[in-house]
């Protein structure tokens, strides 16, 4: 038995080998060094990608190629191995791995307040920035996991420890388990990594939010940048090593197609192109993609088809789901087509073991193979910097290869052997026998029959006496066969062993008879193995496979239900006979002509002619300009950064979400821009984004050009945080918010005196911020309830040098009115909210026309996205409450919130030479009974009432196609998961505002 | 401590104090006559140039101004204005809390699961200032709900404008309120679950749970009444027919259950309430002829892939499907509950005819709710709880009241609002700048 061991060892060794290093003692031995060559002769071999010889050689000798080609010299003392009719491929590598890398643990709540402070000394002030980490301090190999990723035919991993905003560096290792770490560490600082998401080991508060994160990576940069110039006394070893780490590749983990442009754009501003992680939805936003140059990575983590059998659970899946479904796997695909390079990674798959068929899906989805190869070796390899080590099986690359049966990207192929760094590791065995067939067994006079079925590396045994099926477990494996069985009664058993004879059909060997006398057993091959019935289906399976190229619908703008299947262009329009609502002087208009002409209202009066204009018959309907929300929190992935009681350096144009629903319906409801302001968490909050609601258009087109520059600030309970448990931030009552203000302001005054005086400073994002306020640059939103505060902000304002632009909420203005209106500040109120918390409780409808008739500057907002389609009602109500004109009431809608944002000479009325910023009414537009037929923004048309029944129609057709194909795809044998939808929380002003 | 608790006792009475709610009016005194005003009757129908007269409280004429018939007492001149019967508000917590964010004012929902015993009624703040700010947009009535556990209690209905509870009761314990649980539920986001919508595990055993206590409730009465279970005893009327039970259910699934299972255990009177997707399924709601109390039409689409103006007209698409129909809001915040009118006038919008919307908050809340006796519609007879309206109250430009009447009683149309209305409006007068 002895002997049998010392065998498998030695025939291990002659393919390990071990780069005992030269100046290591040996005492458990004389140092023997094994300097041989070995040789695979007579294969395929796919040098890269694009190179494949037909019966080559590969030599290679200490871990690595030494030569390849179809005739290469072999040294005397070559191993040689021949493997004809076989491939081999460079080993796969996986960019984005935590193999080896213990995730550290989540930190526990103790329920108390949100921490502010950092927990650590010596080190950037943000605990979630950690570039001082490093994979390789806590990399410990571990071959069980190894042994997974080789088998799905991976030979190198890069590792980072995947926890925090910046995560220091990460591990190049082969996935060699003979050798040792000396061996297998290929690079212990391969790269340097980011990314959005917070420590979960960590409890420090900031950022509670993604824009947070993007302005605290953007703070960073400058912080190191300052550091590196030694103009900071104290240590900071986060910031030496960010700097220290400069050098290195920068990889991205964004995770999604909006943040892949996101993590692109803090590289840009930095001069740092990032290797970035995607989301697998790319192929939406393509063309912005490609833009960023960046070299993605991408996982394979293609959904499951939903179990939609019941109708009643399928209702909950969303068509923008089930298109996801659909469509992901030509993710790959669709960049490769446009010519973006990408590798691929295991990450977010839920095992290794479920590569090859997600890569499989990604070919059949037209993927080309040479690409799929390609985003396997040579693109990671290049990503890393490391084209000359890894990814190729070119003279000195390590020897990282796959032996395989054929195609590697074949259904049928084997994946054999798994070779890393030269030590053979066996997936399936190259040599295996296959022993399936029907035999006639004999021992000891008995016959019975034996037949051997199931899988050729793992068979199973069926044992018969005459007719009556005996109870028998069967193994093969390392070459032996063992067989037990029953006797008829069941009582006793049959022992059974034997070495399978390469050479010859009849199995033989030693046999134990129930009575315990050993023997011999024999059994002779009376018919050969047929795969009868699933070898059928399987051809059937396959032709199907081939029939059905996958079927993919379309990709809309935005790839939502509601989305256009083109991005809306602007028109040259004639609204004929409308009932013209100007917003101007001019009043309403009866029986008015409007032209639209490129993208402006170019003409307004009688019997207008349009030329080639698309003519609308607008007899008996309203037209006004577009409604703008002075107030909105719609379109935005993000609301608070409540990790701060300042938080100016936040941009809510960072984190505009294109893709919601919401806008579509607040076009519904006749709304063209917005204010999205941040949230009321902070005394300071964030930077405004305003945006024309551009339905299908990318975040970036939605912004105005030139955008005004607006900040939300806020006041009384929610900063002061008094409605949920939260004791620890400053301030924690009005007094307190005060010397917020005035602290903040201050400094920022001494900044930009320090700025200006030629001396060294640090760039401050912050700072900056508030410097604009100071200077008339940026304009204030404050949030506003109570008139003790109203006043106060506007003494702070004075003081400063400054005046608030806008309060908003504003529902105690109308007691303060007269100061308002001294400090020349503007408001935007609810028409009728009140009652849902303390500072509210004098809340009046009548605030809105007190204010007007003060002179105020009063705009009626929504703060909600469902009254934000509904905002001409709103309007509506100011007439019940207070007797505001009709004109005075539809102006607080239009032209008073364009005033507000400083975008009156743009858009808000109708006027020549404006945007073509356009609502078509059925009635009076402050009446409830009004419906908004048709919204124009720029001239393109983003929501039209006929437009939307056929979208209705299309989206019923289009769920209907995809439900019968996922329940044809569940009949296949397909896996499904569970319905589910993904709710977006409705925003609005305290949104995660608590969020810790 | 207990001076701690003095003080915070003592500060919330500083706090909540300023202005109490309008003085209620004293019963009528002598007739009330309205003429000439249009007359919307809340039973669909309308009289251009109407005559309407109330006395002791109760209407005595409802009818054309080319009547030949005695004016006497009070006259208001109703040309070019509408007259309304009070607007009722069913499944509300008006009364209940007063400012949202305020725990201290909140009594809405009690701790437990089935416990239809707990009632509103007692709690009903008859001076609330959420409640007074009704009362100018023409809502009147309501029914007051309570909002916890599975089956959360038993509602009163009450008219809005009262010295205490006692004295606003309309009609006392008239419904008990279950909540159905549902299929699908919204995952635990602050324990690491996604969001979104899943589905609930534990339907089944939630409906089992429903179903054992509605059985064992029915056959509690039919005991000897020993061991008084006060759950099961409150639960009783709903088994006689006079309580009725009000379900609140959404999905398809959801209420085709509610109402089956509901049934089988004994219940005689349910009404749906909710029902998003009632639509769907009113065929199965006629056949057991189900009322519902839809959801207010001011709210968004609950799937993504509906139509944007779905939550517009779902009301309508049972109206047209033939059901018995009321408007609620029982999900939006009590003060929302003034623009019950405006909610009716979005179905006008879409297509309803006026008087067929006014009814969802008129005529056919009170059938639903079982007041029609006495309020609802505009007839001889009734209660003269009603308003006039300088225009269509319906539509928020129009929607302007001059006078109201709960039982004949001519209530004050100010409010705490509009007492800081003239009060301010009074400051800029006097201090023109």
């Amino acid at each position: 038995m002895r002997k049998i061991q010392l065998l498998v060892l030695a025939l291990l060794a002659g393919s390990t080998f071990s780069f005992a290093q030269e100046y290591f003692p040996k005492n458990d031995g004389v140092k023997a060094e094994n300097n041989n060559y070995t040789a695979l002769t007579n294969a395929k071999i796919h040098v890269t990608p694009t190179e494949v010889i037909d019966g080559g050689t590969l030599l290679f000798r200490k871990g690595k190629v030494v030569a390849v080609g179809q005739s290469v010299t072999l040294p005397k003392n070559t191993v040689v191995i021949d493997i004809s009719g076989k491939s081999v491929y460079p080993s796969f590598i996986d960019i984005y791995s935590g193999f080896g890398v213990e995730k550290p643990e989540k930190a526990k709540s103790d329920g108390r307040s949100a921490e502010f402070d950092t927990s650590r000394e010596g080190f950037y002030w943000n605990d979630h920035i950690m570039p001082e980490n490093e994979a390789v301090a806590k990399f410990e190999y571990d071959d069980t996991v190894a042994k997974t990723l080789r088998e799905a035919g991976f030979g190198v991993v890069n590792s980072h420890i995947q926890d925090g905003i910046a995560r220091g560096t990460g591990v190049l290792v082969a996935l060699n388990g003979a050798g040792n770490d000396g061996e297998r560490i290929i690079d212990d600082r391969s790269a340097q990594y980011f990314s959005f998401e917070k420590s979960i080991a960590k409890k420090q508060s900031y950022p509670t939010s993604l824009m947070g994160a993007m302005a605290l990576l953007r703070q960073m940069y400058y912080d190191a940048d300052w550091y590196a110039k030694g103009t900071i006394e104290t240590k900071d070893r986060s910031l030496e090593a960010l700097n220290k780490n400069k050098g290195l590749v920068q990889i991205f983990g964004a995770d999604d197609k909006g943040n892949v442009i996101r993590a692109d754009g803090i590289g840009d501003a930095f001069g740092i192109q990032y290797a970035i992680l995607g989301g697998g939805d790319e192929y939406e936003r393509v063309a912005d993609i490609k833009a960023t140059n960046a070299k993605l990575i991408l996982p394979l983590n293609f959904p499951e088809a939903y179990e939609v059998s019941d109708p009643y659970a399928s209702g909950y899946v969303n068509l923008k789901d089930m298109r996801h479904w659909n469509q992901a796997p030509a993710n790959p695909k669709i960049l490769a087509d446009n010519d973006i390079a990408f590798s691929f990674t295991l990450y977010d798959l839920k095992t290794p073991a479920d590569f090859k068929e997600k890569l499989l899906k990604a070919i059949a989805y037209g993927l080309p193979k040479t690409k799929a190869l390609e985003a396997l070796t040579t693109v990671p390899a290049q990503i890393l910097g490391k084209s000359a080590a890894i990814g190729t099986l070119q003279k000195g690359s390590y020897a990282n290869f796959l032996v395989t049966s054929g195609d590697v990207f074949d259904k049928e192929t084997e994946l054999y052997e798994n070779w890393v760094q030269g030590t053979k590791n066996v997936v399936n065995d190259l040599t295996l026998k296959d022993i399936r067939g029907e035999y006639d067994l004999t021992a000891s006079g008995q016959t019975f029959k034996l037949s051997i079925k199931g899988e050729a590396g793992s068979p199973n045994a069926e044992v018969k006496q005459d007719t009556a099926k005996l109870k028998s477990k069967f193994s093969y494996a390392d070459g032996w066969m063992a067989l037990s069985f029953a006797t008829k009664d069941g009582e006793e058993n049959y022992r059974m062993t034997g070495l399978i004879n390469k050479t010859s059909d009849e199995l033989n060997g030693k046999a134990v008879l129930p009575n315990g006398s050993e023997t011999v057993f024999k059994a002779i091959k009376t018919s050969p193995f047929t795969e009868k019935d699933t070898s059928e289906k399987d051809k059937k399976d396959k032709k199907d496979h081939e029939k059905d190229a996958p079927e993919m619908v379309a990709v809309t703008y935005p790839n939502v239900g509601y989305g256009y299947s083109s991005i809306p262009k602007p028109e040259n329009i004639l609204f004929k006979n409308a009932t013209v609502w100007t917003s101007e002087d001019a009043g309403i208009l009866e029986s008015t002509d409007v032209l639209v002409k490129d993208g402006k209202i170019s003409k307004i009066g009688k019997n207008l002619r349009g030329g080639n204009a698309q003519v609308i018959d607008a007899t008996g309907k309203h037209l006004t300009a577009g409604i703008i929300d002075e107030h909105s929190h719609i379109g935005a992935l993000a609301i608070n950064e409540a990790g701060q009681n300042s938080s100016a350096e936040v941009k809510m144009t960072d984190v505009v979400d294109p893709e919601d629903v919401g806008i579509y319906y607040a076009l519904a409801g006749g709304v063209t821009s917005l204010q999205l302001l941040h949230g009321s968490a902070n005394p300071i909050g964030g930077q405004s984004a305003i945006l024309k609601l551009k339905w299908g258009e990318s975040a970036a087109h939605m912004s105005y050009d030139n955008s005004p520059k607006f900040i939300k600030f806020a006041l009384g309970e929610n900063v002061k945080q008094s409605n949920w448990d939260s004791h620890t931030r400053f301030p924690q009552t009005r007094m307190g918010v005060e010397q917020v203000f005035t602290n903040y302001f201050q400094r920022a005054k001494e900044y930009e005196a320090k700025k200006k005086s030629g001396e060294p400073y640090r760039t401050d994002e912050e700072m900056e911020t508030l410097v604009e306020i100071l200077n008339g640059d940026r304009f204030i939103t404050c949030h506003s309830y109570v008139q003790s505060e109203i006043n106060m902000m506007m003494k702070v304002a004075e003081k400063f040098g400054f005046r608030i632009n806008t309060f908003t909420h504003i529902l105690e203005g109308y007691k303060v009115a007269d100061k308002m209106a001294e400090h020349g500040v503007g408001a935007g109120t609810f028409s009728d909210w009140w009652a849902y918390k303390y500072e509210v409780n004098d809340a009046i409808p009548y605030n809105a026309a007190i204010m007007h008739d003060q002179g105020i500057t009063v705009a009626i907002n929504s703060d909600d996205g469902e009254m934000i389609r509904r905002l001409n009602q709103e309007a509506g109500k100011t007439i019940k409450y207070g007797g505001i004109t009709e004109l005075e009431a539809w102006k607080m809608v239009t032209i008073n919130p364009a005033k507000l944002l400083h975008l009156d000479n743009r858009t808000g009325s109708i006027k020549e030479g404006k945007d073509a910023d356009l609502v078509l009414w059925s009635d009076n537009p402050l009446s409830v009974y009004a419906n908004a037929e048709k919204t124009v923004i720029d001239g393109a048309t983003y929501f039209d009432l006929e437009k939307d029944k056929q979208q209705r129609e299309a989206i019923k057709e289009e769920r209907n196609q995809l439900i019968n194909m996922m329940l044809k795809e569940k009949a296949e044998g397909g896996e499904t998961q569970k319905p589910k939808q993904d709710k977006k929380e409705a925003m609005h002003c305290e949104s995660g505002v608590g969020a810790k | 401590m207990k001076k701690i608790i003095e003080f915070i006792v003592l500060s919330m009475g500083t706090v909540f104090s300023g202005a109490a709610q309008q003085t209620p009016a004293p019963s009528q005194s002598e007739p009330v006559v309205i003429e000439g005003a249009t007359a919307h009757l809340g039973n669909g129908e309308i009289i251009e140039n109407s005559l309407i007269m109330f006395e002791d409280g109760k209407l005595t004429f409802v009818g054309p101004a080319t009547t030949k018939i005695a004016r006497n007492g009070t006259q208001i001149k109703g040309k070019g204005k509408h007259v309304y019967p009070g607007f009722i508000a069913p499944s509300t917590s008006l009364g209940l809390i007063e400012i949202d964010a305020v725990r201290a004012t909140d009594d809405q929902e009690e701790l437990g699961e089935m416990i239809p015993h707990v009632r509103s009624l007692i709690a009903y703040n008859a001076e609330s200032k959420v409640v007074e700010s009704m009362r100018p947009n023409g809502v009147l009535l309501g029914q007051i709900t309570p909002m916890g556990g599975r089956i959360s209690g038993t509602s009163s209905i009450v008219q809005f404008d009262a010295w205490n509870w006692e004295d606003a009761a309309v009609k006392v314990d008239d419904g008990i309120h279950l909540r159905w649980p549902n299929t699908f539920r919204q995952g635990k986001w602050w324990e690491g679950e996604e969001r979104g919508y899943q589905p609930n595990e534990k339907y089944e055993e939630q409906v089992t749970e429903v179903e054992v206590f509605l059985r064992n409730a029915n056959a509690y009465g039919d005991g000897n009444g020993e061991d008084m279970n006060p759950a099961f005893a409150a639960m009783q009327g709903s088994f006689d027919g006079s309580k009725k039970v009000y379900v609140y259910a959404d999905g398809e699934k959801e209420i085709i259950d509610a109402i089956t299972l509901s049934k089988k255990a004994g219940v005689k009177n349910v009404v749906l309430v909710g029902g998003y997707h009632a639509y769907k399924i009113t065929d199965f709601l006629k056949e057991n002829k189900v009322p519902v109390l839809a959801q207010l039409t001011h709210n968004l689409p609950v799937f993504e892939d509906e139509d944007y103006d779905l939550p517009y007209k779902l009301p309508k698409l049972l109206v047209d499907a033939g059901l018995l129909v009321g408007l609620q809001n029982g999900e939006a915040s009590n003060f929302q509950t003034r623009n019950l009118a405006f909610y009716a006038g979005q179905l006008v919008g879409q297509g309803m005819d006026k008087e067929k919307a006014l009814q969802l908050i008129t005529g056919n809340t009170a059938k639903i709710l079982g007041i029609d006796e006495n309020y609802g519609t505009l007839a001889e007879g009734k209660s003269a709880t009603l308003f006039i309206s300088e225009g269509d109250a319906l539509d928020m430009r129009s929607n302007q009241l001059t006078h109201a009447f709960i039982d004949g009683r001519e209530i004050s149309l100010e409010t705490h609002q509009t007492a800081l209305w003239r009060k301010y409006s009074g400051k800029y007068r006097g201090n023109q700048r």
